[in-house]
């Protein structure tokens, strides 16, 4: 038996046994994801349980290695544990901006010392991150960013706001863009520091958006001292780094096209709501687009599985993970639109109803963001149309 | 199975990509239309293909072929969509042997396919008898006589029917829904074939069969059970299709990319306008689609998938959409020019309508996936 086939073998058996029944079963609840943190609240015992085992091997971040607390699997192992964990629908066991954003800029730019101090934390989903990069005049032109870090010889002094803070009122530490040389070019004057969000000076409110919710924050800083050692890479390049963490946000929403594991296919919602006649789905106009829809989800799958056999194979699409958050924002935003035509009526419940809450029409609105955060649908189709196409101006 | 090409199908495809720029250019397409080549291809240039070893591709070592598989018959197809060349390869040098190989004695093997993979013998596939395409309504019929079989019926839109020396032709032997499959001589007494230009310069035939008699050997697989062969017939066209339409769609957005950067009006290349950087930069996207599309459809007909079906028409639904939107786009970006004949991207958009429509469109295809997928 080769060694992927016997790893295969294993996994398998050490997930039936450790992986908890009810973490095998669709989410119910936005508490349902684990998103770790001081102050995480675990939506029940085997949610804890599951971060916990998990944590333990490595694989709440199987690709990272096992000194910064991954699993230290290379692409093939930790194919075949994301293929082990569909089988069983297992949910994931920890989501968070640590890992699909944070983590990988530091493997890449920051300094050994930055590495161990953040990364098994990360791991182990015992620090909840936000990102401090859009402020009130800083949005698709995020360079432009006005937030002050003056140079106090051995600490920063940081002035100034931050919006749109994903779960800003939750974060224990920031990963902040903060303008440190205002005298140089916009895109030279910019580092990248880490901070807890506990130091006195920095203070959150929400902001209560189209769906009732208040996913995001504003978040203001005023006289909030940092460390000098918390400069992820060198100083004033922090745009680089900005923009690394951005293709990884990217990469990570377009992959939001893809239904998640442990979710219901739209197709199967739809015949249970509406039924069917003479074998195909009652409503044969939905019927259509819930097939382009099916088969646009399919291609992008395939896409991005083949985008990670190109790096592997020294050919990837640099500027790509534009086009996957375009593609993959843009079919996540249809597959709500479908999803309250099929609910009809039942749909437009907001408070109380059968429909939990308001789940689904608060969810649809919710995805109207999609195209605007993490850069606008507009700007990415700008990148792919200069970056990769070479169009003039 | 990844979903990139190797070493050895990078060359194939470079070999392809040198041979057809150069030997068979949109130029050459022309060519054949404004001489009024009745074949719609040039033998001349099907007998460079042959020693190229294209038609040889798909047929077994044992008889005289390559056994290379289907993902190098479509990386040939898929550089052919590019150059838009003429030539029997889809018909015959895929959809032909593919159902040989799939349903065909060994003796019809033997008899058939080492011609097939020299080019001397032509094969195509006679199924649709409408407009639409209904590969499960068949009004064809071959009676059982005391020898073998008699053939009355017509087939229509038969691709490279005017020039095959074989046909595989459906029919009903029976009362029951179940077809069979016929290999049928296309020089036998009692058929009928009109010859009908294709609006790409491409040709096909609409072919009557009037009584035709045919041996208890012209049966391909077994009788009445030849539905199952035909969908695995019908699914490798449709794959065969999508790989040549993604070339087409490749060429057609490559072309149109550089005419953005070189057409000026108002003083500035129009590829600086916000309005078509948008449209080339989702197209961009739609085209990387069709690409994983692709390779993943190959590469599961070279695995024998269990999901072909759905694989097929998903393939086939995806690419007839993307290219039609691609070729037409290109025509509308080129402006005046890329309305007149003189220029060559309308080509484009005329091979699409073809390929697109024949073995099902779009729509087909969708009604397909989804009653697979259970809806």
């Amino acid at each position: 038996m080769s060694d992927l086939e016997s790893f295969r073998v294993d996994t398998r058996e050490w997930l039936a046994t450790n992986c908890p029944e009810s973490m095998r079963t669709p989410y119910q609840t936005e508490s349902d994801h684990c998103w770790g943190g001081r102050n995480a609240e675990f939506s029940s015992s085997d949610q804890r349980l599951w971060l916990e085992r998990m944590a333990e091997r490595g694989w709440t971040v199987p690709t990272w290695p096992a000194e910064y607390g991954g699993g230290g699997l290379d692409r093939e192992h930790a194919k075949v544990l994301a293929e082990e964990m569909s089988r069983i629908h297992a949910r994931p066991p920890l989501e968070s901006f640590g890992i699909s954003m944070l983590g990988p800029a530091l493997l890449k730019f920051g300094s050994e010392a930055l590495k161990q101090q953040h990364l098994p934390k990360i791991a182990r989903g015992e620090i909840r991150w936000a990102q401090g990069y859009s402020e009130p005049n800083a949005g698709s032109d995020l360079a432009s960013l006005q937030t002050r870090a003056d140079d106090k010889d051995d600490h920063f002094i940081i002035n100034g706001s931050k919006i749109w803070t994903s779960y800003g009122d939750k974060g224990d530490w920031m990963f902040c863009l903060v303008r440190t040389d205002p005298e140089a070019r916009k895109h030279e004057g910019i580092s990248f520091v880490l901070f807890d969000m506990t130091t006195p000076g920095v203070s959150t409110k929400p902001i209560r958006l189209i769906s009732g919710k208040s996913p995001f924050t504003e978040t203001f800083f005023d006289n909030v001292r940092v460390e000098k050692d918390q400069v992820i890479g060198e100083l004033n390049i922090g745009w680089t780094v900005a923009k690394y963490l951005l293709t990884h946000e990217r990469e990570m929403i377009g992959g939001s096209g893809v239904t998640a594991a442990g979710s219901e296919s739209l197709a199967r919602i739809a015949v249970s709501k509406l039924g069917t006649e003479n074998g195909t789905l009652a409503n044969t106009m939905l019927r259509t687009d819930i097939a382009r829809f099916e088969i646009d989800e399919a291609c992008l799958g395939l896409t991005i599985e083949r985008a990670r056999d190109e790096v592997k194979a020294g050919v990837s699409l640099g500027a790509a993970s534009s086009m996957f958050k375009y593609y993959g924002t843009e079919l996540n935003m249809s597959r709500y639109e479908l999803l309250c035509a099929i609910h009809g009526g039942e749909g437009l419940d907001w408070n109380g109803g059968e429909n939990r809450d308001g789940k689904l029409p608060k969810t649809w609105l919710r995805t109207k963001g999609n195209s605007i955060e993490g850069g606008t649908s507009e700007i990415q189709l700008n990148i792919v149309a200069k970056r990769i196409l070479g169009l003039p101006g | 199975m990844a979903l990139v090409l190797n070493e050895e199908q990078l060359m194939l495809q470079d070999a392809a990509h040198d041979f057809l720029t150069s030997r068979a250019p949109v130029s050459h397409l022309r060519e054949l239309r404004d001489s009024g080549n009745s074949d719609g291809f040039s033998r001349e240039l099907w007998r460079e293909i042959v020693e190229m070893g294209w038609a040889a591709i798909l047929v077994p070592e044992e008889h005289g072929g390559l056994g290379y598989g289907y993902a190098g018959i479509g990386i040939v197809l898929q550089q052919s969509g590019r150059t838009l060349t003429p030539s029997p390869l889809l018909s015959s040098a895929m959809i032909g042997v593919a159902a040989l190989n799939r349903a065909a004695s060994q003796d019809q093997c033997e008899s058939i396919l080492p011609n097939v993979a020299t080019g001397k013998q032509l094969i195509a596939l006679a199924v649709d008898e409408s407009t639409q395409h209904r590969p499960d309504v068949c009004n064809t019929q071959a009676s059982k006589t005391s020898d073998g079989f008699k053939l009355s019926g017509s087939k229509v839109n038969v691709l490279d029917g005017h020039v095959a020396d074989t046909l595989i032709v459906s029919a009903s032997t029976g009362d029951g829904a179940e077809l069979s499959l016929f290999l049928v001589p296309s020089n036998a007494s009692g058929i009928q074939i009109e010859h009908v230009a294709l609006l790409d310069t491409h040709h096909a035939a609409n072919i009557r069969f009037d009584d035709v008699k045919l041996d208890q050997s012209a049966l391909l697989g077994k009788p009445e059970s030849g539905s199952g062969d035909l969908d695995y017939i019908l699914d490798v066209a449709r794959i065969g299709q999508s790989s040549e339409l993604l070339g087409i769609a490749e060429e057609a957005f490559e072309r149109t990319v550089e005419y953005l950067k070189e057409r000026k009006q108002f003083g500035v290349p129009i590829g600086s306008f916000q309005g078509l950087q948008h449209r080339a930069a989702v197209m961009f996207g739609e085209i990387e689609m069709c690409k994983s599309a692709v390779l993943n459809a190959l590469a599961a007909l070279d695995s024998a998938s269990e999901n072909l079906a759905e694989i097929a028409s998903m393939t086939k639904a995806k690419l007839a959409e993307t290219t039609h939107n691609v070729a037409a786009e290109a025509v509308q970006m080129h402006g005046g020019i890329g309305m007149t004949d003189e220029f060559d991207i309308g080509f484009f958009l005329k091979r699409c309508r073809i390929l697109e429509t024949i073995y099902g469109d779009r729509y087909f295809q969708l009604d397909r996936f989804a009653e697979i997928r259970g809806y």
